[in-house]
């Protein structure tokens, strides 16, 4: 019990140590060059501005994450559907791939203009951009997971006259998922970042309409206290998957060790 | 002494000759090759690399239809994958997820007619690998997951997998080429041990010619690409044949002189 403890304690004390350490040295420098507020706040007076704002930054905290996970669910869902379609069958993924190479290479930020054409200023552009951002990785790694099963594998089923869904079902899923549950910690911090995204010029509410708002009124430490928010909400979403992903394919991480 | 009489023929490939075609080039892999294998006989291929020996475990497992010429399974013309075949392979390729039972079992959850009875006979079907596991040696591993198991131990479960739905040939491809010798000389008697028991027909493609002797009733060589089986040798040694007997003249015998006909096909 209290083993398995301190081990968790040891790998969380240098990522602790090193964001201190970066606030010091952030908070320090500020006051050693003298750099002005409007330009750079300080960790304290940026924690000041959050402490004065907090009942302005949640609600829109929560509209982010909100869309965030909206968008996020649509790209796991559509994600893992087109994924396993063009890792299964080789047709589709040479018919289909090209076009998402190019849907991929928009930058996203450049759709906001668009769905706001679309669907006015509101929810949607940031659902929108939070799925789309996130949709790729997923599709990506689930079609490689269900792709590379080995050729003896296939062999030894295709002999005992297993049909092409059999060995999706038996080997090529199961293999996607560790890819899945990797790429999943990763879209769920991209999926944030679209959401933010989209929420700087075609919302009214949200973190990212929020620090829009109080940059056109200086009020500079309140944008970084958002950005703060917005790290920190990163941070554990990640976290989540991370766990999240050690829990559903331990298998996949006991091998090395 | 009289004879005792041929047994039926199980494996017949006659005069068969494959051509790979892969992006508009032709690569002539096995040319006018001729085999026939009775009924629980033990026949190990070896040859120069890239001569076609997977290539004929292939086309016995119906993987692939021959360019020119039969192949006969029992009589009947292969015309589409073999279900009574198992096949093991150099890689053990064990699926990380499952335990080796569940490994073991994975044919019968996909070949019929066991799939289709699988839920209701799965207690019979868990007995039945356990006892193939206490064959080969692996008594108390049945519910670890690959990746704790050492390589030597991997290659056995694989053997189970591909003896689980009792095929009754079993095609082998260089099984034991990845292991350390000790681990490997421990898994011939192994498979000696199931072939005694079971008497399937066998196939075993092999560059050991220690282990080729050891094993095998027949060994055949073929030449280098397009392969050609050059040469046969009927291996006469009483069985069950024990590593100790491997030091023995005719035993050495029997490597020397085949070693001597892969010389003549490197020249
Ligand atoms: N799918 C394929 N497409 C094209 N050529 C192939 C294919 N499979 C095998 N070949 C070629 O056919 C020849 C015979 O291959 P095969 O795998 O049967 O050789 P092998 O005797 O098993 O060799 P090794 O001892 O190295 O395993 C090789 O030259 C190989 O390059
Ligand atoms: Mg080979």
């Amino acid at each position: 019990m209290n083993d398995a403890l301190s081990k968790r304690f040891r790998t969380l004390l240098p990522p602790l140590i090193t964001i201190v350490l970066f606030l010091l040295i952030w908070e320090v420098g500020c006051l050693v060059l003298g750099i002005d507020e409007f330009v750079l706040p300080r960790p304290t007076a940026t924690l000041a501005a959050y402490q004065k704002w907090q009942s302005a930054i949640w609600p829109n905290a929560w509209q982010t994450l909100f869309t965030t996970l909206v968008g996020f669910g649509l790209a796991i869902l559509l994600g893992v559907g087109l994924g396993m379609l063009i890792g299964y069958s080789a047709l589709l993924y040479s018919a289909l791939y090209p076009l998402l190479i190019g849907f991929n290479s928009v930058p996203k930020a450049a759709l906001v203009p668009v769905f706001v054409i679309w669907f006015g200023i509101g929810t949607m552009p940031a659902i929108l951009i939070a799925f789309l951002i996130a949709f790729f990785p997923i599709a990506v790694n689930v079609a490689t997971g269900v792709a590379t099963v080995e050729p003896e594998m296939r062999d030894v089923l295709r002999s005992l006259g297993a049909s092409g869904f059999d060995l999706f079902r038996k080997v090529g899923f199961p293999r996607a998922m560790p890819y899945f549950f990797a790429s999943l910690k990763v879209a769920i911090t991209l999926s944030f970042v679209g959401s933010v995204i989209a929420e700087l010029g075609a919302s009214n509410r949200g973190i990212g309409n929020m620090m829009v708002i109080a940059s056109s009124r200086f009020e500079v430490p309140l944008v970084f206290a958002g950005l703060m928010v917005v790290a920190v909400m990163g941070i554990v979403l990640y976290a989540i998957f991370a766990l999240l992903e050690r829990r559903m394919v331990a298998w996949a991480y006991r091998g090395g060790t | 002494m009289n004879k005792p009489t041929a047994p039926p023929v199980c494996v017949d490939l006659q005069h068969v000759s494959l051509r790979y075609v892969s992006s508009g080039r032709e690569v002539h892999a096995l040319e006018d090759v001729s085999l026939s294998i009775g009924q629980g006989e033990f026949v190990a291929v070896a040859g120069p690399s890239g001569c076609g020996k997977t290539t004929i475990l292939k086309l016995v497992a119906g993987l692939l239809p021959p360019t020119q010429g039969r192949v006969l399974i029992d009589g009947h013309p292969v015309s589409g994958p073999q279900k009574n075949v198992g096949m093991a392979f150099q890689n053990p390729i064990l699926l990380p997820w499952r335990t080796a039972l569940q490994n073991v079992l994975l044919p019968l959850e996909v070949v019929q007619p066991h799939r289709g009875q699988f839920r209701s006979q799965r207690r019979a079907y868990e007995e039945r690998a356990h006892s193939l596991l206490h064959t080969v040696g692996l008594d108390g591993f049945a519910d670890k997951p690959p990746y704790e198991l050492s390589g030597g131990m991997q290659q056995r479960v694989s053997l189970c997998r591909a003896l689980i739905h009792e095929p009754e040939i079993l095609l082998l491809d260089e099984p034991f080429a990845a292991l350390d010798a000790f681990t490997r000389e421990e898994l011939w008697s192994v498979l000696q041990a199931l072939w005694t028991e079971r008497r399937c027909t066998v196939i075993l493609v092999t560059h050991d010619l220690r282990e080729a002797v050891f094993l095998a009733t027949r060994v055949h060589i073929m030449s280098k690409r397009p392969g050609r089986l050059i040469h046969e040798t009927l291996i006469d040694l009483p069985r069950p044949r024990a590593l100790e007997d491997t030091f023995k003249p005719e035993f050495v015998d029997y490597v020397h002189s085949i070693y001597g006909r892969i010389g003549q096909v490197r020249a």
